[in-house]
């Protein structure tokens, strides 16, 4: 769901680019001194999964490919403001070294693909997760469900860029963008499952880490 | 030294990045709107090109091409992840 610069016009990059930066800024001083001993190695190993991660497209009907964003899981491990900063270093890096993502457009990205999955996924995980009687299933059900919507409500969020930077109407990009990536978020609600049952069986501590 | 979790957790992004010439070509669900929409078009090129389409320049076969940049990145992203999470880690004072 990388835009490139081109699809969305220069007012809304810049406001994408303004409201990224804040973000980024206060994600900054929320978790500053506040990385554990456990954190640290943890944070590396996600930015490292999420960036491999990405790059392996999974085809989905109709010739089409979708792929892990990967913010609901570092949400869900590590809180949603230091989830931020770990989507923020991969999307900078994707965008300045690999030419994925434009760089005007990098804001948007870390808007739709950064704040908005890692709120709406952590929260909607706790909000899923919590009221469950067996822990695991809860944690595995919260993640898949919580990282489904995220995938379909960042895909949304890109169809209101769009619209509103006159590319396309929203009628048309909406339905279209929210129908293609509900199907690509069931790649991701499966591989965010699968990965927390790996957590899980390994590393359950990991899980007990993050409180907002 | 001893093996830790994480350097398990490592060793599996570097997995997925060597498996990274196995992934779809095709366009992703923002590039297939914009092709049947009929906005493909108005992507602009990047301003400079340093690894683009992940693939090393330079690199005649594709699929070691992508599996280098892969590893690249995967490396470069631990390292960016890690040394900020030091940064904001609760052992530095003042």
């Amino acid at each position: 769901m990388h835009i490139p610069d081109g699809f969305i016009s220069t007012p809304v990059a810049v406001v994408g680019i303004a409201v990224a930066a804040g973000s980024v800024a206060y994600a900054v001083k929320a978790t500053s001194k506040k990385m554990g001993e456990k954190q640290v190695p943890l944070m590396g190993v996600l930015a490292a999964f999420i960036f491999a991660a990405q790059m392996l497209n999974f085809p989905v009907a109709g010739g089409t490919s979708g792929h892990l964003i990967g913010a609901a899981l570092a949400a869900i491990l590590l809180g949603p403001w230091a989830g931020l900063l770990v989507m923020t270093c991969v999307l900078i890096v994707q965008s300045l070294i690999f030419q994925d993502g434009g760089l005007l457009a990098l804001g948007a990205n870390i808007f739709n693909m950064g704040i908005v999955p890692c709120f709406v996924g952590y929260y909607l995980y706790r909000g899923i997760a919590l009221p469950f009687r067996r822990r695991k299933l809860g944690i595995m059900v919260g993640g898949g469900v919580a990282a489904w919507f995220t995938v379909v409500i960042a895909s949304i969020a890109c169809a209101i860029e769009l619209a509103t930077s006159g590319t396309v109407p929203l009628r048309v990009a909406l339905p279209a963008m929210a129908g293609v990536h509900a199907v690509i978020g069931i790649g991701e609600g499966l591989i965010t499952a699968a990965v927390l049952a790996l957590v899980l069986a390994t590393r359950a501590d990991l899980l007990e880490l993050q409180k907002a | 030294m001893k093996f830790k979790w994480w350097h398990g957790a490592l060793i599996l992004a570097l997995l997925l990045a060597i498996l990274s010439p196995l992934a779809s070509s095709s366009p992703d669900g923002l590039e297939r709107v914009a092709e049947d929409k009929g906005f493909i078009s108005t992507a602009l090129g990047p301003f400079l090109e340093v690894v683009p389409d992940y693939a090393i320049p330079g690199v005649t076969n594709e699929a070691l091409a992508t599996i280098l940049a892969g590893i690249v990145g995967t490396l470069i992203l631990f390292g960016i992840g890690y040394g900020l999470a030091e940064l904001l880690s609760a052992r530095r004072e003042a």
